[in-house]
This record gives structure tokens, sequence and C-alpha cells, in this order.
């Protein structure tokens, strides 16, 4: 009955009209940059990041959120219409939501996404409400150790399972964890590597390398290799899926909402592992495996709901624990710090309108979207012919005013520039970047734990071993990384990670 | 093929690394290092620094037998304009103005792009100005002077 009671308040947190507007303009701005290719919710969190400073907590958090799952309905929306992945997560929706738009299916198409990824939201919003609480309250009993090996894990498994190349993620990892250095040092208050320069004893901006990285490094990249665009062809008749198609969707749904729901949860996992993986699966399910490419219902349905159902289960770590999942779920973590909210398993408890009212407003907001998103293709699908030229000089002016308003200092933006010149350089070497955040991220917080950990065992290193929690954190972290080294695995991986690049 | 090293996108990945461990380590001699039970804050950065040169030089080493070479167009002009606009747009924060800023910043940017429209960009720098000054000075109420010098500030 807890569990009912606390979703009626979330509801009477989200329900407001400020936050109801948030959240519509989180899904509104989701929606827009899903359907856009090239800028995706990383860049466009990262950009409004600073903006949501002077908007109440809650009001922030649905708004942000709403922007990172409305991108995976923006993207199916493309996807299925010109072919074209607005986020790499709808990669897999083209081979067949496409083939069914050619087939002048493309409205039922649209709704089985739609269906899908509302049922994926619905369910996702209950698994967060049933085992957020309990994962928070076991989480509240670890000490140092038990932090330090959870991060340690999380950081491995991201660096894992995100990029192509495991040693060069890994690498990526502690660049970020010795840019985190930079600053001052808590426990002795001396300044590293500031290099003479007094900004820099605070430690360099989250956002600024995020933008720096993420917005302005991309353009950059996208200026050099410009991608030719289809042009819309394609027109919308008739939404209505027959009772046929619905049929034919409802376990490729509940399938996809499960694996997106269990891969969500692992750290590193981006939604384009989860629709990969149902699209797999469904594949494999099929009575007839041949139709799969030429316009299978189920082939948009179940990688629809589970990249939908990645997005959302991703913020159980990121809210119970205080460990981002992903890149994005780090802006998140950013947009607490900056209210001045400590990440943790404590805001479940300090902050109960927070962490309900957001996931009470998911639901919601995957409701805005399904009414939001079907009447209002046409205007979607015109956004695509706005070209690329005008759109980021754009951008760059959003950023610009959003990294200055942070600390109203042109140091920042300084600095954004250096990190936007470093982000092509690491892009152009494959260098990934996502996982650098993350280790940016932990960094100070690692280094907190570790010293605590230490000093708590009087510099004996196997407590990390001894305490039953840590040491499973530990075999974990193990595991994973040797699993990924076995040659199956890495064959399997090079045939979902080859998909082609967005 | 013969191994070259000015192309090889591996070789420089792992330079980069060492470089940047390297020098990590050099600085980090002037902090405290201190022992296990009371890390210094030397401890922690030399650590993860003496992991970065390891991890350049296995990236380094993948290059010599992978030799893969550096992919796409450098676009040396994007590379050169935007940061020179998110640079000089701060500046102009400070010296004239949250107006004047934007007025240089958006044709600036523009100007990284391959084309260049004259009437499309002053069209849109006006838009977007307007735009900007609408939802940030007066819609989030952001303090900053829209033209310096002017009606008192």
């Amino acid at each position: 009955m807890e569990l009912f009671n606390n979703l009626v308040f979330g509801f009477s947190v989200a329900l407001t009209w400020q936050n109801l507007w948030f959240c519509f303009i989180g899904c509104f701005l989701g929606t827009l940059i899903g359907v856009l290719p090239g800028i995706g919710p990383l860049a466009t969190i990262a950009m409004l990041l600073p903006i949501t400073f002077n908007v109440p907590p809650v009001a922030a958090l649905i708004m942000l959120a709403g922007i990172y799952y409305g991108a995976q309905y923006g993207g199916s929306t493309t996807a299925i219409l010109v072919n074209l992945p607005g986020e790499t997560s709808a990669v897999v929706t083209c081979l067949d939501g496409y083939q069914m738009a050619r087939q002048g299916r493309a409205g039922p198409a649209l709704a089985i996404a739609a269906l899908g990824s509302f049922f994926a939201g619905t369910v996702c919003t209950l698994i967060i409400a049933l085992f957020g609480p309990p994962l928070a309250e076991v989480a509240l009993k670890f000490g140092a150790p038990e932090y330090f090996s959870l991060m340690l894990m999380g950081l491995v498994a991201a660096a894992v399972l995100a990029g192509d190349n495991i040693t060069k993620a890994l690498a990526m990892v502690v660049m970020g964890l010795l840019l985190g250095i930079i600053g001052t040092d808590v426990n002795s208050g001396m300044a590293r590597y500031s290099f003479g320069i007094p900004e820099l004893t605070d430690g360099i901006g989250f956002i600024v390398i995020a933008v720096g990285v993420f917005a302005i490094g991309e353009i950059v990249l996208n200026l050099g290799d410009p991608e030719e665009r289809a042009v819309f062809t394609n027109k919308v008749t008739g939404l209505m899926p027959t009772k046929k198609d619905l049929k034919d969707s409802f376990w490729p749904i509940v399938r996809g909402t499960g694996i997106g729901a269990f891969l969500g949860v692992l750290p590193g996992t981006g939604p384009a592992i989860a629709s990969f993986s149902s699209y797999m699966v469904e594949k494999k399910l099929a009575k007839d495996p041949s139709r799969f490419g030429k316009g299978a219902i189920e082939g948009v349905a179940g990688p629809e709901s589970a990249n939908n159902a990645d997005a959302q289960c991703k913020f159980i770590p990121t809210l119970t624990l205080g460990i981002p999942a992903s890149a994005v779920m780090a802006l998140m973590l950013g947009a607490l710090t900056i209210q001045g909210i400590a990440p943790g398993p404590q805001v479940m408890t300090q902050k109960p309108d927070l962490f309900w009212g957001l996931v009470a407003s998911m639901w919601i907001g995957n409701a805005m979207l399904v009414i939001l998103n079907l009447p209002l293709i046409g205007l979607w699908v015109m956004l695509l012919k706005v070209p690329y030229r005008l759109l980021f000089p754009a951008i760059m002016a959003f950023s610009c005013i959003g990294i200055y308003s942070v600390n109203n200092s042109p140091f920042e933006l300084y600095l954004t520039a250096l990190f936007g010149i470093i982000g092509l350089a690491w892009a152009k070497l494959d260098m990934p970047p996502a996982p650098m955040l993350l280790g940016f991220v932990l960094g100070p917080l690692m280094e907190e734990n570790l010293r605590r950990a230490l000093l708590i065992s009087r510099g004996d290193p196997t407590v990390f071993f001894t305490r039953p929690i840590s040491l499973g954190f530990m075999i974990a972290t193990v595991l994973i990384l040797v699993i990924m080294v076995l040659p199956a695995v890495k064959a399997r991986r090079a045939e979902i990670t080859d998909a082609p690049p967005t | 093929m013969k191994f070259d090293w000015r192309n090889n996108r591996d070789f420089f990945g792992g330079l980069m690394y060492i470089v940047t461990g390297a020098i990590a380590i050099w600085i980090a001699r002037d902090y405290p290092f201190g022992s296990a039970l009371r890390m210094g804050p030397g401890y922690f950065p030399t650590v993860l620094a003496g992991m970065m040169i390891c991890f350049g030089v296995a990236i380094m080493a993948m290059g010599f037998s992978n030799k893969e070479k550096i992919k796409g167009n450098w676009s040396i002009r994007a590379l050169i304009v935007l940061p020179i606009a998110t640079a000089v747009f701060g500046w102009m924060m400070e010296e004239a103005g949250f107006i004047p800023a934007l007025l240089v910043l958006i044709p600036f940017s523009a100007a990284a792009g391959r084309e260049f429209k004259w009437i499309e960009i002053g069209l849109l720098t006006l838009g977007l100005t307007i735009l900007c000054t609408g939802m940030f000075i007066y819609g989030l109420g952001l303090p900053y002077p829209l033209i310096k010098g002017m009606w008192g500030y």
C-alpha cells in the first residue's frame, strides 16, 4: 500500500501546472532533437543544464528527463518515415519500419512504435517505484569501501559495454578521472593541476566539458563530414493498426520491455544495445525470420519498446545509488548538483517530492508523447528540411549563453573553446568521450572514498575484498572484464556495434 | 603496407596519453605523496597518471599492428572559427553586453560552415537574437545588460 501512497504523492507533485508545463517542454524538445539527426539528447541536455539553475529542482529534472525519453520517440519517427535514424537507438527501427512505410503502412508502424514505447514506459515507471526504495535502503548502509567498489564496477562496465575498443574506453575513463582531480583537494586544501589560474582552483565545470566536447566538438565534426539527407516523399495515411498488427506486436512489446529494463539497469549499455538485442531475439523467435527486413511489424514493436524501457530504467541506479549508468545520467546528476542536492541514496528520503514527482512525470510524459507525436508527425517531418547550416549557429548561441550563465565568467567560455578542440581530436583519434564524462563525474568521489576506506582499514587494501558487498562488486567487475575479452562475446559485440553509425 | 606514423590514428592516440600522463606525473611531484594509510594529494593523481602511460603504450602498440588511418576531413575552418567565436562571445559579454555578443557570435559561427549566404545569415542572426533576448533575459530573467553603457548600466 505504501507503493500506492507514494505514487499518489508523486502524481500530486507532477500534476501541478508548473511541472506539467516543464514536462511538456521536455517531451517537445526531446521529440524535436530526436527527429533532427546530428543533435542528440546528450548535447541538448548539456546545453540546457545551466539554464535549469533558474528553475526549481523538481521541474528541472522533469524537463531534462522528458528530453531524454522524448528523443527515443522522435528518433523512431524519422527512422520509419525517411529511413534516417534520428538517434542511434533507432537504427534498428529503420530496417523494418521504413519497409512498412514503403508498403504504405507508415501509420501502423508509427502507432505501434508509440504504443510499444508507452507500454514500456508504464512498466518501467512501476519498476522504478517498486525497486527504487529497497535499493536505496540497501545503499544507505554502504560504507566507503562499498562505494569505491561500486563505482569501480560502474566505470569498468560503462567502458566495456559502451565503446567497441575496451582499451581505449578504459583509457578515457582514466582521462576523465584525471580531469576530475583538477581543483582544490578537499583533504589538504591544496590546489592541484590549476596551473596558477585562480579560476581552475574550483575545478573544471562539468558543463564546460560536456558542451565543449559534445556540442562544439560535434558541430566541428559534422561540418567536416557533411551527410547527405534523404528527401521525404512518403505520405502517411491511416494511423490505426489492424487487429492482426496488435496481436503480432503484443509479445514482442512485452519481451522488448523486459530486455530493455534488464539492460537499462546495467551501466554503460545505451538504448541502442537494447534495441539491437530485442531485434535479434524477435528474429530468432519468429516462425518465418525471412520476413524481417521486409516490413515485419515485430521488428518495430520489440526494439522500440526496448529502447524506451532502457532509457527509463537507467534512472534506477542514478536516483537510488547516485551512480550514473550513462553519460546522459551523469548530466542528470550534474543537474542535481547544480541545484545543491548531493546525489545518492539519501535523495529519496530527503527529497521525496523530487524522486516520486520525477517517477510520476515519466508516466505522464509518456502519455503526452503518444498524444504529441501521432497528430504532429507532419510538423516533425517538415523540420527535417531545416538545413544544418541554420541549425548549428543556434546550437552555438544557446550553448554559449548557457555556459556564461553558470558563473557569469568569460573564463568558462575560453575553457569550453579549448575542450571543443580537444573533443574533435578525441573523435578523430577514435577515443570515446562518453566514458570520460563518467570518469570525470565520479573521479572526486572515488578518490574520497578510496582515501576513507583505506583510513578505516589502516592502510590495508584487502578491505575491498573482505566486506561481502564490496567483494561482490569486485567479483562482478572482474567477471565483466573477463567475459568481454572472451572471443565469442567479442565477435558478437562486433556484430552489434558495427551497425551503420549515425 | 609500410608503417607510416604520420597518419597513424592509434600512434597519435597513444602518444597523447603518454604525454598527458607524463606531464601529470611531473606536476604531481610537488604534491605530498603520503602513504596508503594517509594518502597525500599526490597519491591518486600519480597512480592515475601511471595508468595513463600504460594505456598509452598499449594503444600505440595497437597502432603499430592495425595501421588504422585517421578518417574524414579535419575541417580546419570550423576548428579555428568555432572556438574563437566561443571565446569572443565570453569576452563580449563582459565588455559589450548580451545583444552585441550574440550579434557577433551567430554570424561568426555561421561562417564556419561551407555556405555563407548574407541575407539568410542576417535574418538568422536577427531572429535568434530576438528569440534569445526574449527567452533568457525576459523569460528566465538572467541579469545581463542588453548593451553595456546604455540605460545606466
